[in-house]
């Protein structure tokens, strides 16, 4: 993984410093609460319900165990003893104390590790695919790109006030995992005509109130012209996106405006003007970023497979979970493990101190001590031998993080909800235990297949529901919490956006409904035919008919 | 009144002058919409500025500014980020060599990205330390990326040595 020089340790440090500074200055009555908000933002604090929220970057969602251990002490310290993974791939901290932020990122300093532009109206954390560099289906590693996106877009003096918020997303696989047609600017890993690999380029994709499936803006781009040509996606925006309507002013709505015929005519000749201006990248330049990501040091295969072959035959629940929760690799012998934080009873996405610590040490044993993060929400331990899964399953079942339902309907994304979030109009939380309850039938679950459940607390959709196979959107109704159901979207290559079935219905009828919607399911579908596949080629109708027979 | 200029509180020598209301003697600043209608007159004297506004399209000023010694740029909140990418265009692709001044909501914590953009002198806010936000300047020394400044992207600079 990428390793900080000088520059970017003394970069880090005096972000410290500037921050404790300006925590001063607020405190002294020099800065009002809106001018520290503002500044504390880019931070990655926020103040939500009951307290401030802290958001620490995880750069494409890659950490080393070091960094996890220095994660679960700051939960231990400065929270209540646990931390919340984000859709963007980064931990969020609910319950740190102001004074106690400035020691946290000195914490974090030490080892490599800050909170900078996870919040603001700036280019925020890089995500990337989370199996990224062990995928069998992937064309080229994307975090090198990610890494030196980071460093390009890290306090970048022109864009350090963007009308709205910027996000870019990367894969270098034929399966899109990163959602990049639902970023402003997503970018794929392509050959050429010439066989060379460079850029396929979407723009103009995101979530929120106004979700919109991004489109292509450039076929191919060159890897040399990666910044060159991101920089004048940047700088059209900065001067022509919306400023006088927060929801109005993301990326999105300027390209839908001028038609992405019109915005890319504008890119091509803003980047025409300024691709000389010294961000060009050269061949050495990305061999040097290329070698952070070098894989690791792999053992020959052996008879690990034959070995893993036995110990599933004579034990079914770990064989469960190999085949729930691990995904092919690309070198001969290893595994990719996800680690599911989709326990049932606990909220989707949090990890308590003694997770984090006892999931630190089984990378350091099992994974060459790196994780990842991933959008989803879990964790991913992407380089184990076969011959370790049964050691790692073992170890994991003690931390209670084997629960073996990725891909399942009880691995959805979930927004943290009114009880944290001072923007949501619904509870999620509460939701999720509902759904856990409710089909807590692992048989069951198999047998529906892959079925992708997204959730939000409110129409900013952080966990997503526009893209979910079933989405599910809180809404308040006088004081009262109220959910509607969305079906038919996707994150992915066939990226699409869900369509509601009728009116929302109250939270507490939402495991019911969905019932209502799985029975139907599984008398229509086809022979091996997903829940998402079985929707598109129905429609709504019938499952709309089902679920509000009752209540017209 | 005291402004930063290049890094150091001075005197502010220029006034500023509202559409409709008379000239006035020594160094004076006018709207871009002022200097476009009254251009012939107002290039006769000696120092002009222009005072430009977020949205104000700097192609309309391209051709007049050698004869422009002050762009005053204008921030009305601190969210207002369009001077930057205007001040960095200035410097960088149209060569202007004058000063360029922020006004508005301009404080601390902006200083030391406008001045990586071409600002080169500072309004700040009156009821905010002007001693302190020289601090600004100094705050984060390294840069991973050019501006209108001389700073090399980093993955040069590595490579460089």
């Amino acid at each position: 993984m990428y390793r900080y020089d000088n520059y970017d340790q003394t970069l880090v440090n005096e972000r410290v410093a500037q921050f404790r500074g300006q925590v001063r200055r607020h405190l002294d009555g020099k800065l009002s609460d809106e001018e520290f908000r503002q500044l504390r933002l880019r931070n990655g604090l926020y103040y939500q319900l009951h307290a401030y929220m802290f958001r620490i970057a995880v750069p494409y969602g890659l950490f080393s165990s070091r960094q996890m251990h220095t994660l679960a002490h700051c939960a231990r310290t400065y929270d209540r003893g646990y931390g919340h993974f984000t859709t963007r791939q980064n931990i969020q901290f609910n319950w740190p104390e102001l004074e106690d932020v400035a020691k946290i990122m000195e914490e974090l300093a030490k080892v490599q590790m800050h909170a900078i532009q996870t919040s603001g109206n700036v280019v925020r954390n890089v995500t990337a695919d989370q199996y990224a560099g062990v995928a069998a289906d992937e064309l080229e590693d994307p975090r090198p790109y990610c890494e030196i996106l980071r460093q390009w877009s890290t306090l970048h003096p022109e864009f350090c006030w963007l009308p709205r918020k910027f996000k870019i997303g990367v894969t270098g696989a034929a399966e899109d995992r990163a959602a990049i047609r639902l970023h402003d600017i997503g970018l794929e890993l392509v050959s050429g005509e010439n066989g060379e690999v460079g850029f396929k380029v979407f723009v103009g994709g995101g979530m929120g109130r106004t979700p919109i499936v991004g489109k292509v803006i450039r076929e191919y781009l060159e890897k040399r012209h990666l910044l060159t040509y991101v920089e004048a996606v940047l700088r059209v925006y900065n001067q022509l996106g919306r400023r006088d309507d927060n929801n109005k002013a993301r990326i999105k709505i300027l390209v839908r405006s001028l038609g992405i015929k019109r915005f890319r005519k504008l890119v091509e000749a803003e980047w025409e003007l300024s691709r000389d201006d010294g961000l060009e990248l050269t061949t050495t330049e990305i061999e040097r970023m290329q070698g952070f990501f070098a894989p690791p040091d792999y053992q020959a295969a052996g008879n690990g497979a034959a070995e893993l072959e036995q110990q599933m035959a004579a034990d079914p629940s770990f064989a469960r979970w190999v085949k729930r929760n691990t995904r092919p690799h690309k070198v001969a012998g290893y595994r990719i493990a996800i680690v599911s934080v989709k326990a049932p009873g606990a909220p989707p996405g949090d990890l308590t101190d003694a997770q984090m610590d006892g999931i630190a040490d089984l990378a350091e044993r099992f994974s060459f001590g790196e994780l990842r993060s991933t959008h989803e929400q879990n964790l991913v331990l992407a380089d184990v031998a076969e011959g370790s899964l049964q050691a790692l399953w073992e170890g994991l079942k003690a931390l209670e993080l084997a629960t073996p339902n990725i891909g399942t309907l009880n691995d959805m994304i979930c927004c943290p909800g009114l009880d944290f979030c001072a923007l949501a109009k619904a509870s999620t939380i509460p939701v999720a235990a509902q759904i856990n309850e409710k089909f807590s039938d692992l048989d069951y679950l198999y047998d529906l297949g892959e079925l992708k459940l997204k959730m939000s607390g409110c129409m900013n959709a952080c966990g997503h529901h526009h893209v979910g196979h079933l989405g599910l959107l809180g809404v308040d109704k006088k004081g009262s919490e109220w959910y509607q159901i969305t079906m038919g979207g996707s994150a992915g290559n066939d990226a699409a956006l869900g369509r509601r079935i009728g009116p929302a219905i109250p939270i507490d009828g939402v495991a019911d409904a969905i019932e209502k919607i799985l029975v139907l399911y599984v008398e229509l579908r086809e022979e091996g035919e997903r829940f998402v596949d079985t929707v598109r080629r129905t429609g709504i109708a019938p499952f709309k008919e089902r679920v509000y027979a009752d209540h017209p | 009144m005291q402004i930063i200029r290049n890094q150091r509180v001075e005197e502010d020598t220029w006034q500023h002058v509202s559409d409709g209301e008379p000239l006035v003697e020594g160094p004076v600043t006018v709207s871009l919409k002022r200097w476009l209608e009254e251009r012939d007159t107002l290039s006769a004297r000696g120092d002009i500025g222009v005072r430009l506004a977020p949205a104000d399209e700097l192609d309309e000023l391209l051709a007049d500014l050698a004869q422009i010694s002050l762009l005053v740029l204008e921030f009305p909140a601190i969210t207002e980020g369009r001077g930057y990418t205007q001040a960095r265009l200035l410097r960088t692709r149209h060569g202007y060599s004058g000063e360029i001044r922020a006004t508005g909501d301009v404080q601390h914590d902006q200083l030391s990205f406008m001045q990586r953009c071409g600002i080169d002198s500072f309004v700040v806010r009156e009821d905010r330390d002007i001693d302190d936000a020289l601090q600004a300047f100094g705050e984060v020394s390294v840069r991973y990326q050019p501006a209108a400044d001389d700073e090399t992207l980093i993955f040069h600079r590595r490579e460089q040595g």
